[in-house]
């Protein structure tokens, strides 16, 4: 059986300044800028150690970071600093690779890293524990707390007596967010939103991961993967640890469900590419995980502030995951980060009803955290697209295939002219191919 | 896809995969599924999709399953095709699965 750590005491007047539910990213980040601002604050997590039920699918974007934990990078718990990313666009017999390194991003301030979530979760919640903050684990928070007016007033924990009660309740819970969906501001189910990933830990000697991924000391690689999902919307990834090495598979729900393809198999399909298997060679799985991914953007967040309560991370549908840009935890740590600092400042205006707390949509709106998912609200309709999916990547492949392919005596035929062909083979209209591009400009532009 | 992969190794057994995942396993199931409720479903999305593979389709056109290594991602509840043929919960503190490489 698990242990319990003793409930911890509670403030003079039986009310805590906030209560955040979930120490993953988000709520870490919220109970630190809390803690620093002198509230007391409990911070809930369900598992036995901040990170247990978490997965994320490569990389760990550090700049945001930078406002939390000066010099963040002297202590966090690195795998390896991502100094060469490669996008691959793949058939099951072809793949086309643009890839980039600089040496730029394996030193301070970092671009990013790999990491795995237990430690990286872990020592975040030990940030918010060391700024004041009351760390609870292996406590499950099974509902809110409401007054006569229904504004929140603290949570119900499936520990005996276990009401909290606490003067602003901010929900970090994750993709599954029950609070928010009994708060109203998440639907029950929202399968048309959602992706599942999952992924296999490889175990690999580090000297071999150094070799086949031509890294070396603590530099690492993230590969994003188009074209491997057997036309199932989503996409591929691959990255290095210090000695594993991880890969998997992001597909959508009613995708996957439409295909009735077991997730493992497409993870399998890939391991076994003739781009991949060679990395992997005799590598031992360590874990395998899955976990779901809310990718609906902009336009699927809910509320973020009602009376007492604020939605934070993942639970705000705060993903940036169908695009060129597959983020997730800064967002989490942002959002978070945001939120702990306007509950602060409603609670120091004791004011916690949802236009006290509307500070919250401010900070985001002024950040990246919404900023870019407005900018970006149109992305995952491209990407997942029918013909992003299933038709470029092909396309893609045989007309580079074509260009390199020498067909001497044949003379060369014209780019344009290859490219014409291709297309019609993979019936795809030019129309079609110029629509998407400018549609990509508008997206990303 | 016309052209398909062949393995250049065999993948592991499904029950070796699971069995690299820890669960701690609660005495309580946090899943339920209601089996009559699933005889009358035309997709079983859960069977396939579910990544721990704990929906089981049984010859009476009913569902089994095990609640004990799950992963708590909600693929089941959220591709579910009728209404209150699952109910999902997060299993009791402490309890279920802990990831390490996550």
């Amino acid at each position: 059986m698990p242990e319990r750590v003793p409930a911890p005491a509670v403030p003079a007047d039986g009310v805590w300044d906030a209560v955040v539910v979930g120490a993953g990213p988000a709520g870490s980040a919220a109970a630190l800028e809390l803690a620093r601002a002198g509230r007391s604050v409990l911070l809930i997590e369900r598992g036995p150690f901040p990170g247990a039920k978490n997965v994320y699918g490569g990389v760990v974007y550090g700049r945001i970071l930078d406002e939390l934990i000066p010099r963040w990078w002297d202590e966090v718990p690195v795998q390896r600093w991502v100094t060469r990313r490669s996008t691959m666009v793949m058939t099951p017999t072809q793949a086309f690779t643009v890839d980039f390194r600089t040496q730029a991003w394996g030193q301070p301030p970092y671009n990013g890293m790999t990491t795995y979530r237990a430690d990286f979760d872990a020592w975040l919640a030990g940030h918010a524990v060391e700024a004041g903050a009351v760390l609870v684990t292996s406590t499950v928070v099974t509902g809110l707390l409401r007054d006569e007016r229904g504004r929140v007033t603290g949570v119900r924990t499936d520990r005996d007596d276990g009401d909290i009660r606490a003067r602003v309740v901010i929900a970090c819970d994750g993709v599954n967010s029950f609070l928010a969906k009994e708060a109203g501001l998440l639907p029950q189910t929202d399968a048309h939103h959602l992706t599942l990933g999952v992924k296999e830990t490889l175990a690999l000697p580090r000297e071999v991961i150094e070799e086949r991924f031509a890294i070396t000391g603590t530099e690492g690689l993230d590969i994003e993967i188009l074209g491997c999902t057997r036309g199932i919307p989503g996409g591929g990834f691959l990255y290095t640890n210090l000695d594993t090495v991880s890969v998997g598979v992001v597909v959508a729900l009613t995708g996957l469900a439409k295909a009735k393809v077991r997730p493992e198999e497409l993870i399998a399909d890939l391991k076994a590419h003739p781009a991949i298997a060679p990395y992997l060679r005799g590598a031992e799985l360590k874990e395998y995980a899955a976990h779901l991914i809310p990718e609906g953007g902009y336009r699927t967040m809910p509320r973020l502030a009602i009376d007492g309560m604020l939605v934070a991370g993942d639970a705000a549908a705060m993903c940036l995951a169908a695009g060129i840009w597959l983020e997730g935890v800064n967002f989490a740590i942002g959002s978070g980060m945001y939120a702990g600092r306007a509950a602060a400042e409603a609670l120091r205006r004791r004011d916690t009803s949802a236009s006290g707390l509307a500070g919250y949509r401010r900070l985001l709106e002024d950040s990246f955290v919404l900023a870019d998912h407005k900018r970006l609200q149109r992305a995952p309709d491209l990407v997942l697209s029918e013909r992003v999916q299933k038709q470029y990547p092909g396309m893609v492949c045989d007309l580079v295939q074509e260009v390199f392919t020498v067909t001497n005596p044949v003379p060369k035929r014209g780019m344009s002219r290859l490219l014409r062909d291709t297309a019609r083979r993979h019936g795809v209209r030019l129309r079609d191919l110029a629509r998407d591009g400018l549609a990509g400009l508008r997206v990303f532009g | 896809m016309s052209t398909t992969i062949t393995r250049p190794y065999p993948d592991i057994s499904f029950d070796d995969r699971m069995a690299t995942v820890e669960f701690r396993v609660s005495p309580r199931p946090h899943i339920t599924v209601e089996t009559e409720v699933c005889r009358s479903c035309t997709t079983k999305a859960c069977v396939t999709a579910c990544p721990a593979n704990l929906f089981v389709p049984t010859n009476d056109g009913g569902i089994l399953f095990n609640y004990e290594q799950c992963f708590e991602c909600g693929t089941c509840y959220q591709i579910c095709n009728e209404a209150g043929a699952i109910t999902w919960t997060y299993p009791d503190g402490g309890h279920g699965v802990v990831l390490r490489h996550g």
